[in-house]
């Protein structure tokens, strides 16, 4: 694709970048602009934008890492299904290294056939159908995941694929932004808003930050001249004192998002109302299977219990998740919690705050 | 784990499924999630689904800004 390159190309970037220091230069104070999405925090840092912005220009990292929000618990419910040998686990490969509260990870059943890891949900139902066994598919992530899976299990109920079942962690932006927004003394200047999760849910759904007391947003795509250049037109909002919604990646993002992807999301799950590491029980923040559909749930299928929340002894990702702390603030930053030996989920995910600053410089 | 990438679509299967390519290579991929896919368009892949197409006027409006402010 040549547009990738192009938006790589520092002749493209440097102006970009040159307006950004002007504007930073005006403003006297720190600006703290909060990446709200995963993917944004490592290709910040990897593309080294993160160290090209002026020294004012402060990038937090937010909730948008869905390995990171989600809590301990629900990966020892998982765990138990294999350690019980009740179920097969399928999922996506970011969760298989996430230790549970006994320090254990899905990783170490790895080619024992209990624990299989998925590219795409369409595995599933071959996997199902081959399995003698129960097969739980580890249902976590955001709007941009959440079709492609509930696509897959509205044909596993169709098909009647008796054996398939989902157990949901899926989590939605829009309530945790809320739950930012209404924190006292807030310290954050403005959002660069997920671009992926936005192809599906569309600029329309942040009007929430428009309201009085809001901050602007700007939806971002992943290329370095489509970061810097969201991040420039975050600081002309904020040098001016506005707070709209603005789309910097309109080649993707649309008023209305993908409204066929949020049918097939509405047609299995409903809203829940469960704990994220770092924010606590959500009011609407999570996506769960609607009852017609309780025969494929995992935690009525196998009874799991309830979740709680649990952060490993000296973990801080909790407040880093909510831009509280910085990653360099925790004791066991790169010493007793590196990629390697991860102690918390901030550090397991690559999209975690904890690891991407270690990979890449703060 | 929202990373998706722009794949080119080579050939609509059927109501489902489509070949796109993939640099020099070429793979299935689910095209249910958007309106009206048709061979030649690029989407963005994610999970082994076209999430959304990918609109190339847009695309080269945004290059055409970025290059105007090189010479500004």
């Amino acid at each position: 694709m040549r547009f990738k390159a192009e938006l790589s190309n520092p002749e493209i970037i440097k102006p970009i970048l040159r307006q950004v220091e002007v504007l930073a230069g005006k403003m006297a104070k720190d600006i703290r602009i909060m990446e709200v999405c995963g993917t944004h925090t490592v290709s910040l840092r990897k593309s080294g934008i993160h160290s090209l912005l002026p020294e004012n220009i402060k990038l937090i990292s937010g909730p948008g890492c869905p390995v990171c929000v989600t809590p301990t618990g629900y990966l020892d419910n998982a765990l138990a299904l294999v350690e019980d040998n009740r179920a097969v686990i399928a999922t996506f490969g970011d969760m298989l290294k996430v230790p549970g509260s006994k320090g254990i990870s899905l990783s170490r059943y790895m080619g024992t056939g209990r624990v299989r890891m998925v590219y795409s949900p369409t595995d599933l139902l071959d996997m199902a159908l081959q399995s003698k066994k129960p097969v739980v598919f580890l249902g976590i992530g955001f709007e941009t995941t959440i079709p492609t899976v509930a696509s897959v299990f509205l044909k596993a109920e169709q098909e009647k694929i008796a054996n398939l079942f989902l157990y949901t962690a899926f989590k939605v932006v829009i309530p945790a932004l809320r739950v930012l927004l209404d924190i006292p003394d807030r310290y954050l200047d403005g959002f660069l808003l997920p671009g992926h999760v936005s192809a599906i849910i569309g600029t329309e759904a942040y009007s929430l930050l428009e309201e009085p007391g809001g901050v602007p947003g700007v939806v971002a795509g992943f290329e370095p001249a489509d970061m810097l250049f969201a991040i420039l037109l975050l600081l002309r909002q904020i040098f001016k004192g506005e707070n709209r919604v603005e789309n910097a990646y309109p080649r993707v993002v649309k008023a209305d998002g993908n409204p066929r992807a949020r049918e097939i999301i509405e047609r299995l799950l409903t809203p829940g109302s469960e704990p994220w590491r770092g924010l606590g029980i959500i009011p609407d923040g999570s996506r769960k299977l609607k009852d017609e559909f309780r025969r494929l749930d995992a935690k009525v299928a196998f009874d799991l219990p309830e979740i709680k929340d649990y952060d490993p002894p000296g973990c801080i990702c909790a407040s880093v998740i909510l831009g509280q702390k910085s990653p360099i603030e925790c004791s066991l930053f790169g010493k007793r919690c590196t990629p390697e030996n991860p102690v918390g989920p901030c550090m397991v995910s690559s999209e975690g705050s904890c690891a991407a600053y270690l990979k890449y410089g703060e | 784990m929202c990373l998706a990438v722009p794949l080119e679509i080579k050939e609509i299967l059927d109501n489902e499924r489509a070949v796109a390519i993939q640099g020099s290579a070429e793979m299935e991929i689910n095209i249910s999630l958007v309106e009206n896919p048709a061979a030649g368009d690029f989407v963005i892949f994610h999970a082994g689904f076209a999430i959304e197409t990918l609109d190339i006027i847009e695309a080269e409006a945004r290059l055409d800004l970025f290059k105007e402010m090189t010479t500004e």
